[in-house]
């Protein structure tokens, strides 16, 4: 028997008061996840025992998923201040000011073991939830960016997943009409048997229509509007995102929702024009814990308290129990809370868009969730033959609800592997000796990690909206904000494999990339979101990655300037097998850029600029993708960030792209500098010769990765302009050589050079010299060959 | 000069056709589906999207709508009538243009960057199009395989009713039938097209060869002055 069923068969509407015994065993509350320390907390905060009901309510406000429980108390330390923040961490989305009366509302979240279980729906209503987080504040959806993260793409269920989440992005999206315009796709063995779904929506709004997701006015009526509710997704939060994965994650399938994006669509609409009419007082979309989760959270921070006439809620099928309509997670609902007076007018613009809405209940006094089944009286009291079936205070659901600090222990055993899995071997056959360096750049072009994403990215709707100035592929998304000369920049980022050697450093280097990609277009990055993947927080060692990951957003975020505005943590990210999946600090960052048409690209544009490299930072090859193919030597280490040579990079990106001195520019990531160059050559379509002066193995300064590098392109007759720029803010800039022709040419010289060569009885450096055509089809190939997916 | 673009619940281009015709000179106004008045619009644009989910089949049941009357009225008058992509789709289930459209030879949903030769200049739709001029547009659909039984594409061929084709370097993106793209009726004022023109109708997007399609549309109702019923302006 599931957890759920035995839950379902002791589940009763029992009455305050009516303490049916409970079953000795296993005890409901057990059943149902909470723990016999849970259960004393929730008498304490009652004065009772709960009843059925009123548990099963416990028991998803109180998830992981829900409460925080397990982070709540480091999250508190991370710097949310910033001038132009309209909303922060709290609400449904963070919501900053960018001028013209207008703001944008951006935030990142997971849908993690959903899409583990039913990678389409998973996905999908990964993509729904996040848009209505968006729409809830009163602001249009007009963009989506996805990380997804997988295990190894040879095997066959790293390929369903793929197909099917992929398949879930690109349903929903396309059919709500919201583009899907950036992201990430990694690949790493943690994540085989615990995917990673990261959605990031991105939403503008004018101030002025701001909405949020509170209950006030005692008398109010409260309103779901949107699909009926049913049984789909019931105990989704609980059940799924806050437990690891045992044997038979399939009988979960029903915990999982179903998403309907045509549904979202017509809510979206009505949404917004019940916003931009002034018919609401506050809004709350319905998602993990359902009707339970959206009247305690809008009661609570309105001060206020809800009670619920359990028979006015529309449902899709029969004979429903009251904790299944309290805690179904049915999709595309939402609960808005309308003054008496304009409920005609609420209703009338539901109905307009096909949208059935009900007065399920009213805005009390009483700070409390009351669910009364056999209907309300014009004042919002039960009725004489009314039984009330759960009260509860607000808080006690919400911002009282259960907190821990847990016990964080680093790991007895430093990892020294590049990445889980990989084995650690300083093999003989390192191609630093000896190695053709052009065989090996195309290796990594054509790493399902490094290798065009068009097989993915061509199933989603990128230009929908006509707003896409640049999408996929880009580094940071451009969306032009009509009406006005600006445009918004988004990126989400994160670096799993430093992560795994080093979750502090894992989480700066998410931060620093991120905003660095944003930057790079001009944009002024304006704040952060992110989602926390991690394991169990039960486990000390897990729990002592989140803690260090948390310390490290916090100090890049406030090194950089930049506000955290909202995010979200996915904690029990584990394998069926043990092992946790390499610590993920997904990033995401929101910036603007004063004039579109100053916007700097990643593609070198004509014949005759000069390539340069901006930042000196010693590349590392711990954690790169060239030691996932080469193995790792014990000399290997990991790169270090600066967080001011970082900033004043990003302040002189942004102040050249204003001064229209740079003709591209690209972030040195995954592959290092010589992947980087390839790459600017194959967005530009031009060829590049360069020459790089190595004085230590070739490998590193070719393949090493490292922070704060970034590769420009720069008309010849700006270059000394430029040079001048970087040096007054003191950031090194080497020349490299030249963009032109149809090749990549990159020659070495120094002693590193020669040294490699001379192991293998040559007396010159091998240099890379292929054409685009041959870069281009290792590119291309690279992931539809890891996926089985050729044409 | 009144354009209208059709708004079915799950039409999700809407707003970038308004957005897009009103760059090309005329002045928008959004046509509610189930409101059989086309408010004095001259020209009648069905945009692209997701008309009722298309969970049946794209466009099957748009085609039931109250607007849909007074759009068949409209061009059996000789208005102008442009359908895009799900707008292609509800023309073609409706029968006002030829053709079926079929889920994409990839069995994928295709998004990408396309270019299509403009096979007549002669018509409502392309007069503004200079010759030899290819036009680079997006596409975003997943059944978009045009399809048609032999004979019946034989006459359509014969009446020059292909309007656009695919064309290379990027080629056909969803195994259409003689890489056709776009199509006219036979009255050659109704066409149909699955790329969208209305997405590259400004160079900060990349493309602007959208926008002479549109332009032309308004330029040619404006030559042809078609009045239209219950017009109120």
């Amino acid at each position: 028997m599931t957890a759920l069923e035995v839950a379902e068969s002791h589940i009763v509407a029992s009455p305050i008061g009516d303490h049916a015994a409970l079953p000795a065993s296993p005890p409901l509350h057990r059943a149902l996840g909470l723990t016999d320390h849970e259960l004393d907390e929730i008498r304490a905060r009652l004065g009772r025992d709960p009843n059925d009901l009123e548990l099963a309510m416990f028991s998803v406000m109180w998830s992981e998923h829900c409460s925080y429980k397990s982070s709540r108390a480091l999250l508190r330390n991370l710097p949310t201040a910033g001038t132009d923040v309209v909303a922060g961490p709290g609400e449904n989305a963070g919501v900053v000011r960018i001028g013209d009366g207008l703001a944008v509302a951006f935030k990142l979240e997971s849908h993690n073991h959903p899409s583990a279980v039913e990678p389409y729906q998973g996905a999908a209503t990964g993509v729904g939830g996040i848009l209505r987080d968006i729409f809830t504040m009163g602001a249009r959806p007009i963009a989506v960016l996805d990380a997804l993260k997988f295990g190894d793409p040879s095997t066959s269920r790293t390929r369903h997943l793929v197909r099917g989440i992929v398949r879930g992005v690109g349903g929903y999206g396309n059919c709500v009409g919201v583009p899907t315009v950036g992201g990430e796709l990694v690949f790493d063995p943690s994540y085989e048997q615990n995917p990673l779904v990261n959605v990031m929506a991105i939403g503008i709004l004018e101030e002025r229509h701001l909405t949020l997701a509170r209950a006030p006015g005692p008398g109010n009526l409260v309103v779901l509007f949107g699909s009926t509710t049913g049984r789909d997704g019931i105990g989704g939060a609980s059940v799924l995102a806050s437990a690891t994965f045992g044997e038979g994650s399939a009988a979960k399938r029903p915990t999982v929702q179903v998403g309907d994006p045509f549904a979202e669509k017509l809510l979206i609409e009505a949404s917004l024009e019940l916003i931009e009419a002034g018919l609401l007082e506050g809004l709350q979309d319905l998602g993990a814990a359902g009707i339970t989760c959206a009247a305690s959270e809008s009661a609570d921070r309105a001060g206020t308290g809800i009670t619920v006439d359990l028979d006015a809620i529309p449902r899709r099928e029969e004979g429903m129990a009251p904790f299944e309509v309290m805690i179904s997670e049915s999709q595309e609902r939402m609960l808005a809370t309308v003054r008496p007076d304009r409920l005609d007018a609420v209703v009338a613009v539901c109905r307009r868009w096909g949208l059935p809405a009900a007065v399920i209940g009213r805005v009390t006094d009483d700070g409390a969730v009351t669910v009364v089944e056999g209907g309300l009286d014009g004042e919002g009291r039960p009725l004489a033959a009314a039984r009330v079936l759960a009260r509860i205070p607000t808080s006690a659901l919400t911002s009282d609800a259960i907190m821990y600090e847990r016990e964080g222990r680093p790991p007895v055993r430093s990892r020294p592997a590049p990445a889980p899995g990989v084995p650690v071997s300083a093999q003989d056959g390192l191609p630093e000796r000896g190695m053709d360096p052009g065989a090996v750049l195309l290796a990594l072009l054509g790493d399902p990690n490094v290798a065009s994403r068009a097989w993915v990215t061509t199933q989603y709707d990128a230009t929908v909206g006509t707003d896409t100035v640049a999408g996929s592929g880009s580094g940071a998304a451009v969306l032009r904000i009509k009406g006005t000369t600006k445009a918004l920049v988004a990126a989400t980022d994160a670096n799993a494999r430093v992560g795994a050697l080093d979750p502090y450093l894992g989480a700066v280097i998410a931060v620093a990339e991120c905003s660095r990609n944003v930057a790079l277009t001009g944009a002024r990055p304006l704040g952060v979101t992110n989602c926390l993947n991690f394991g169990d927080p039960e486990r000390p060692e897990a729990f002592w990655q989140l803690q260090e990951a948390v310390r490290g957003l916090g100090d890049a975020c406030l090194a950089l300037g930049l506000p955290i505005t909202g995010g979200n943590v996915s904690l029990y990210n584990e394998s069926a097998a043990g092992g946790s999946i390499a610590p993920t600090t997904q990033v995401g960052v929101v910036g603007l850029l004063d004039d579109v048409a100053s916007r700097v690209g990643p593609g070198f544009q004509a014949p005759g600029d000069i390539v340069g490299l901006l930042g000196d930072t010693a590349p590392g090859l711990a954690g790169s993708i060239y030691a996932e193919h080469a193995g790792t030597a014990p000399d290997d280490r990991l790169a270090e960030v600066d967080l001011v040579r970082e900033a004043d990079l990003q302040r002189f990106l942004i102040s050249a792209a204003a001064a229209r001195s740079l003709r591209s520019a690209r972030d040195l990531s995954s592959g290092g500098l010589a992947v980087a160059l390839a790459k600017s050559c194959l967005t530009g379509d031009v060829g590049a010769d360069v020459q790089i002066l190595v004085a230590a193995p070739p490998a590193v300064e070719l393949f090493g990765e490292g922070p704060s590098r970034v590769l420009i392109s720069v008309d010849p007759a700006r270059w000394d302009e430029v040079a001048a720029g970087a040096a007054r803010q003191g950031i090194p800039l080497r020349r490299l050589g030249e963009v032109g022709g149809e090749r990549l040419r990159i020659r070495l010289s120094g002693e590193g050079a020669t040294g490699a060569a001379e192991e293998r009885g040559a007396t010159v450096a091998d240099d890379v010299d292929e054409s685009l055509v041959v870069l281009r089809h290792a590119w291309d190939a690279g992931l539809p060959r890891a996926l089985g997916e050729e044409a | 000069m009144k354009a209208g673009v059709v708004v079915f619940p799950g039409s999700n281009c809407d707003r970038d056709a308004l957005h897009a015709i009103g760059l090309a000179g005329a002045e928008p106004v959004a046509l509610w589906h189930e409101d059989a008045d086309l408010h004095g619009a001259e020209i009648v644009i069905l945009p692209g999207g997701f008309a009722y989910g298309d969970y049946l089949r794209a466009g099957v049941l748009a085609r039931f709508s109250p607007i849909m009357g007074a759009i068949r009225d409209h061009a059996a008058r000789g208005g102008l009538v442009l359908g895009i992509c799900n707008g292609f789709q509800v023309l073609a289930e409706a029968g006002l243009v030829p053709g079926a459209l079929l889920r994409n030879a990839s069995m994928r949903f295709e998004h990408r960057w396309v270019r299509l030769t403009v096979e007549r200049r002669d018509t409502p739709f392309t007069n503004l199009v200079p010759p030899g001029m290819t036009l680079r547009l997006p596409v975003a659909h997943g059944e978009g395989c045009f399809t048609l039984p032999d004979r019946e594409m034989a006459t359509l061929e014969a009446r020059s009713g292909v309007l656009f084709r695919y064309a290379q370097p990027e080629g056909n993106p969803n195994g259409s039938e003689r890489d056709i793209a776009g199509v006219l009726n036979a009255r050659e004022n109704v066409c149909g097209l699955m790329p969208h023109p209305e997405r590259a109708s400004e160079e900060i997007l990349g493309s602007d060869d959208g926008l002479l399609l549109l332009r032309s549309l308004v330029e040619s109702a404006a030559a042809s002055r078609q009045p239209a019923v219950g017009a109120a302006a």
